[in-house]
């Protein structure tokens, strides 16, 4: 039955994501970062790591785009453009894996506490409270301090800062739906709960879950960022789009395309995730089946 | 065509003029019209009334007049509106907004909408008043007061610093008569504006409108889907159906000798009071559902401590038994606890006292409990929009109860889906199609498909067929007869339209504040009505026959206004006499 009703459900999404121009540009971007980053060992000109003695000018300033090197070199004289495919991988990792860990923490209780009210949504909405009158950075900067950092506890901290807007919003919504008739009448047809949250009331969430997962890659990817300026994040030299600008930012006004670029890569990563996530949000909702 | 009820004749020249509207609204498929060609003319004094269902494009036709169409997708695509000699049609917003509430006024069908919630009453209509005439606030504070007194509000000077959330619906809807008529309109366009009221509210308002014009001249035009309404307000009638005039007359000559077939068939679908058919025996099938002294109450809580101090007495010592193929139909006005019951029987609502259905005491909230319940008790709520799944499609939704409780396989789940659509008047080629592709009336025969998959012994319908169109509301209770009659199901059928319980029911239980105050069977109750209340509530329906004569409402006495006490007061309870067999009726203390 599960699967009958999902293989409707999803059933032509393929068919219609492909109707929407937008879609298709924003998977297009997608799949081009995905590929760079995976391929990066490939298509890198240069070794991400060699400090080039050619990379500077004779005054220990970095190269400008174009030359040799494709987007210039940065303070240390190594190739921006095979740091940038590298820092992919990087942020790739930060964007999706540390932002679906907060989406999924964030939506488990927020459901939970939506959904059963009572003392236990008591005890977990307070804690959200809590954690979300905590001051994030400083959250994530202990955590990162006590543990030794690298790639996966950063996700992992970033995940534990980051799930406390999701579960709220998520929450709230649950309630919402929780009190609707549709619900009531479950219970009258003697649904059990588990019918009820993952069948009737959680495909209501996907979209909300999509829109605040696509919204979320942007903040992770930032977030990483600072975390890694402020030396608990990914650890140097390993590069990531974050750390590439808060190294190279103090150079912003005599070599500004170290910053440009690296952000631009940020911006465009965000605006594909979006593009998909809003393209996939409406493919989902039947009220608008047809309507493309 | 001269009326002797219409002393304001065509003589005088028309307040409000609409010659060949239209209406569209832009589509990707392109224009779409709304509203076709519609001509009337209005004159001071008159009350003319659009009557039409659900889609028939008579508000639009309203919001045209008002210059309210919600822009840019829909706007006026042809015709003339005039407002004595300013063409309205024409007019920029700049201007329109001086001639709204100055010289056309609306009022709304939910006033509670209408109102701004932070603001008081007297705020509200003073800010109303100083928009369009230049008086000093103390000069506007008088008027103000001086309009709710004349839509009759108690304690008018109080009210003024009350907020809307204080006062009850039919109070709100005075206000915002009283901000309407405060500055005097030529026109005022009153869209459904007793719709959302109890009915011995609708008639005081009626009343009070009517009474207003009288005295002011004011030329209403009335929106409206109650063919009642229409009939005991209107001078001149306007039918409408999917944005075209289907006949336009003299509202004698329209309830009597309807032309057009829509006509005929909208006021043939209107239920009206004293077609119940004559006295039918007690059934003496087995009882499906007994209630025996059922209580059901809610907590408020206050005071410093947050303790709780008062409870609302929403169900107090309701005891009454539905056998097999009976209707047995709960009447009375919103807050009479009567949907408390509903839910109650189905296990929805925590209860006192006993319930039980087929054998089976409803309580203990257990998830076998409530799985065992759901197979012998199936309600069909208000909204079916509400109460379907919007990402499911509707064959599944029929089908879930059956997997719930595992009966059957994919295959014969998905026929007896099909065969249930079947005996609800859809096809089975719709069982793949989602809720919003369906009308109001073929959701709620969804709802009701849904609620026969498990065969259950009783059917609770709370207000079933209220949120729809009367054509449609009069076939899905005849589905509704039949299928009780076909399977032997007992229903408890929940409502507010006296002239809809009569029509379907066998027995019948008239509510007030929790209590039952009268039950008998249809013949008892409506052929000889003995609590002052349930005459109240019978006295105040509209009647769709424009030489009817209203009786006067009797006013109720001695009955506390609402159901909440203190903790711990003794709440007096009816005590039920017998007048006739099976006809119990409450005495006073």
């Amino acid at each position: 039955m599960t699967a009958m009703t999902a293989t409707r459900v999803t059933d032509g999404v393929w068919r219609r994501l492909r109707r929407r121009p937008l879609a298709l540009i924003g998977m297009a971007l997608v799949a081009t970062i995905v590929l760079a980053a995976l391929l990066a060992p490939w298509i890198a000109p240069y070794d991400p790591f060699e400090q080039h003695f050619d990379g500077l000018t004779l005054y220990g300033e970095p190269l400008p785009p174009g030359g040799a090197f494709l987007l210039g070199t940065d303070l240390l004289g190594r190739d921006l453009f095979s740091r940038l495919l590298y820092g992919a991988r990087t942020s790739l990792i930060i964007g999706v894996v540390a932002n679906g860990a907060a989406l999924l923490i964030g939506t488990v209780i927020g459901l939970t506490a939506g959904f059963f009210q009572g003392w236990i949504g008591t005890v977990l909405m307070r804690f959200t409270d809590l954690m979300m009158a905590f001051p994030a950075l400083l959250l994530a900067i202990c955590l990162a301090a006590v543990l030794q950092p690298s790639l996966w506890i950063v996700a992992f901290v970033i995940a534990m800062v980051n799930w406390v807007q999701t579960a709220r919003v998520i929450y709230t919504e649950t309630t919402a739906l929780a009190a609707r008739d549709f619900i009531a009448a479950q219970r009258t047809l003697g649904a059990g709960t588990g019918r009820i949250l993952f069948r009737h009331i959680l495909p209501h969430l996907v979209p909300m879950i999509i829109v605040w997962g696509t919204l979320g890659i942007s903040t992770t990817v930032l977030l990483e960022a600072t975390l890694s300026y402020l030396g608990v994040g990914v650890q140097p030299p390993m590069p990531s789009w974050g750390n590439i600008i808060f190294e190279n930012q103090t150079y912003f006004q005599s070599a500004p395309w170290l910053v440009f670029w690296p952000g631009l890569a940020i911006v465009v990563l965000a605006l594909a995730f979006n593009l998909v996530g809003d393209a996939l949000r409406d493919v989902l909702d039947p009220a608008l089946r047809g309507s493309d | 065509m001269t009326d002797p009820a219409q002393p304001t004749g065509a003589a005088a020249a028309p307040v409000l003029s609409v010659q060949g509207l239209c209406v569209s609204v832009r589509t990707d498929a392109g224009l779409v019209p709304l509203v076709s060609d519609i001509s009337f003319d209005l004159a001071r004094g008159e009350t003319l009334a659009i009557a039409g269902e659900s889609g028939s494009g008579k508000s639009i036709t309203s919001l045209a007049i008002m210059g309210l169409l919600p822009p840019p997708a829909v706007r006026v695509t042809g015709g003339e509106i005039r407002l004595g000699d300013t063409v309205l049609t024409t007019l920029p917003e700049s201007r329109m907004r001086g001639l709204r509430g100055d010289r056309i006024a609306m009022i709304f069908q939910e006033p509670m909408t209408s109102l701004n919630p932070v603001m008081t009453v007297g705020a509200q209509l003073v800010e109303a008043i100083r928009a369009h005439a230049p008086l000093s606030r103390r000069a506007a504070q008088a008027e103000a007061l001086a309009a709710l007194t004349a839509v009759r509000l108690s304690e008018p000077a109080r009210r003024m610093g009350q907020y809307p959330h204080e006062l009850s619906g039919g109070m709100r809807q005075r206000v915002m008569i009283a901000m309407a008529l405060a500055l005097k309109p030529d026109v005022l366009i009153a869209d459904e504006p007793t719709t959302a009221l109890d009915v011995t509210v609708q008639r005081e308002v009626l009343d009070l409108l009517r009474d207003l014009q009288r005295t002011h001249g004011t030329a209403i035009l009335l929106i409206t889907h109650d063919m009642g309404v229409v009939a005991e307000m209107a001078d001149r009638v306007i039918v409408m159906r999917r944005g075209m005039v289907q006949e336009m007359g003299q509202v004698r000559q329209i309830f009597a000798a309807p032309k057009a077939a829509y006509t005929r068939d909208l006021l043939a679908a209107v239920p009206r009071m004293g077609q119940g058919g004559d006295a039918v025996p007690r059934s003496t099938a087995p009882v499906v559902a007994q209630l025996t002294d059922v209580q059901v109450r809610y907590d408020l809580r206050g005071g410093v401590l947050n303790r709780v101090t008062h409870r609302v007495h929403a169900v107090e010592g309701v005891s009454f038994d539905i056998r097999a193929g009976e209707t047995f139909s709960l009447v009375g006005e919103s807050g009479c606890g009567k949907s408390t019951i509903a839910r109650a029987m189905v296990g929805l609502t925590p209860h006192q006292g006993t319930i039980r259905i087929a054998d089976q005491a409803v309580g203990t909230m257990t998830a076998q409990s409530r799985k065992s319940l759901s197979a012998v008790a199936q309600i069909v709520f208000q909204d079916p929009m509400a109460a379907l799944d919007p990402r499911m499609t509707v064959g599944d939704q029929i089908a879930e109860p059956l997997l719930i409780h595992g009966q059957g396989n994919r295959a014969t789940r998905r026929a007896r889906a099909a065969d249930l659509m079947d005996r609800v008047g859809l096809t089975a080629a719709q069982l793949d199609n989602y809720p919003h592709e369906f009308s109001g009336g073929q959701r709620q025969r969804i709802c009701i498909a849904r609620a026969l998959a498990l065969t259950p012994k009783l059917i609770v319908a709370d207000e079933s067929v209220s949120a729809l169109d009367v054509s449609v509301q009069a076939r899905v209770l005849d589905l509704l007869r039949a299928l009780k009659d076909e399977f032997a199901i007992a229903m408890l059928f929940i409502s507010h339209d006296m002239a809809v319980v009569e029509n379907i029911s066998d027995r019948v239980g008239v509510m007030h504040l929790g209590q039952i105050v009268e039950i008998g069977s249809r013949a008892q109750i409506f052929g000889n009505p003995q609590h002052p209340y349930t005459r109240r509530l019978m006295a105040a329906v509209p009647v769709a026959d424009p030489a009817a004569v209203r009786p006067v409402i009797p006013r109720m006495a001695g009955n506390s206004p609402n159901p909440v006490h203190k903790v711990g007061a003794v709440v007096p309870r009816h005590r039920l006499v017998a007048v006739a067999d099976g006809h119990l009726v409450a005495q006073a203390g």
